[in-house]
């Protein structure tokens, strides 16, 4: 499936995404045509759907980051996909993830402010459907943050 | 805190392709704005230099590559003993399969997203690798069923 050569260069590209191949190539200890095959290759296996550019939120003026972790009513029928729909709609919601476990689902949110949060706790959080739980984590700060794996 | 950089729709438009794609070159990026290729590349400058990028994620099919489990932990650290929060922030950073530690206040105070082969390899990590870092006290565990990213306001 994959060799050492392909965890090799996707090691290097985790590192760095936006490398050129030339660079990727050299770093990986590979000549620049296999690396190119390479991935190619873990392109069209889809393995490797491209780089993502991360935006801080902080510079554009949202300090608050709130990890919001919501108890669906699971005696309704469609709650996760109800609640999933809602919260889409809500621009400041970064990530929805569902869960197996205590929490059914957490939203990333952002804000500007406090005052902006509580608005939008009020206004647009609580007012999502099935809710039965809700609590909220406040970030404090990023101590680790890159995302990468162990390949 | 410095006042937060003023973007016009151009500028979001920008933000938006490039966070689906950071390797859009500045034509290709112009072509999808309707700006020429210079005038993207100064706009993608300013952004750069006002700091609007913390850097560029790999967008990876991690279950083709093996890691089939990614579990977002909730780690309390005992108030007894005093334990050093720097320590404990180093030990955590220091694990691989450690992908991101946020400090939080609530019910926990630290949320770490982990990702492991399958839950034996997670259940390895947990016992060998968390448990045993300095001052824990308790930790809440939910395995993740599915994630969605969103563009953000935008």
């Amino acid at each position: 499936m994959f060799d050492d050569t392909d965890r090799r260069i996707l090691r290097q590209l985790q590192e760095d995404p936006t490398i050129s191949t030339a660079q990727l190539a050299d770093r990986a200890g590979v000549n620049a045509a296999t690396c190119w095959r390479r991935l190619e290759r873990l392109r069209e296996r889809g393995v490797l759907r491209g780089a993502r550019a991360v935006i801080d939120w902080q510079v554009l003026g949202f300090t608050v980051e709130v990890s919001l972790r919501v108890t669906l009513d699971k005696t309704v029928p469609r709650a996760f996909e109800d609640f999933a729909a809602a919260a889409r709609e809500i621009p400041e919601v970064l990530e929805i993830q569902t869960f197996l476990g205590q929490v059914d689902v957490r939203l990333g949110l952002i804000a500007r402010d406090l005052a902006h949060y509580q608005a939008l706790y009020r206004d647009s959080i609580l007012t999502l459907p099935h809710i039965n739980d809700l609590e909220a984590l406040m970030h404090v700060a990023r101590i680790k943050t890159d995302e990468t794996v162990p390949l | 805190m410095t006042d937060p950089i003023a973007l016009d729709d151009i500028d979001r438009a920008l933000l938006r392709h490039l966070s689906q794609d950071a390797g859009l070159s500045a034509s290709a990026l112009g072509k999808r704005v309707g700006l020429s290729q210079p005038a993207a590349w100064r706009r993608v400058q300013r952004l750069q230099e006002a700091g609007v990028f913390s850097g560029a994620r790999l967008d990876l099919d991690l279950a083709a590559l093996g890691f089939g489990v990614t579990v977002f932990l909730g780690v309390k650290l005992g108030t007894k003993g005093r334990v050093s929060l720097a320590d404990f922030e180093r030990a955590v950073s220091a694990i691989p399969e450690v992908q991101t530690v946020e400090h939080v206040l609530g019910l926990y105070d630290y949320r770490l997203r982990v990702t492991a082969r399958d839950i034996a390899d997670f259940e390895r990590v947990l016992r060998r690798r968390i448990m045993t870092l300095p001052g824990v006290a308790n930790v809440d565990a939910n395995v993740m069923l599915s994630e969605e990213r969103l563009p953000g306001p935008i």
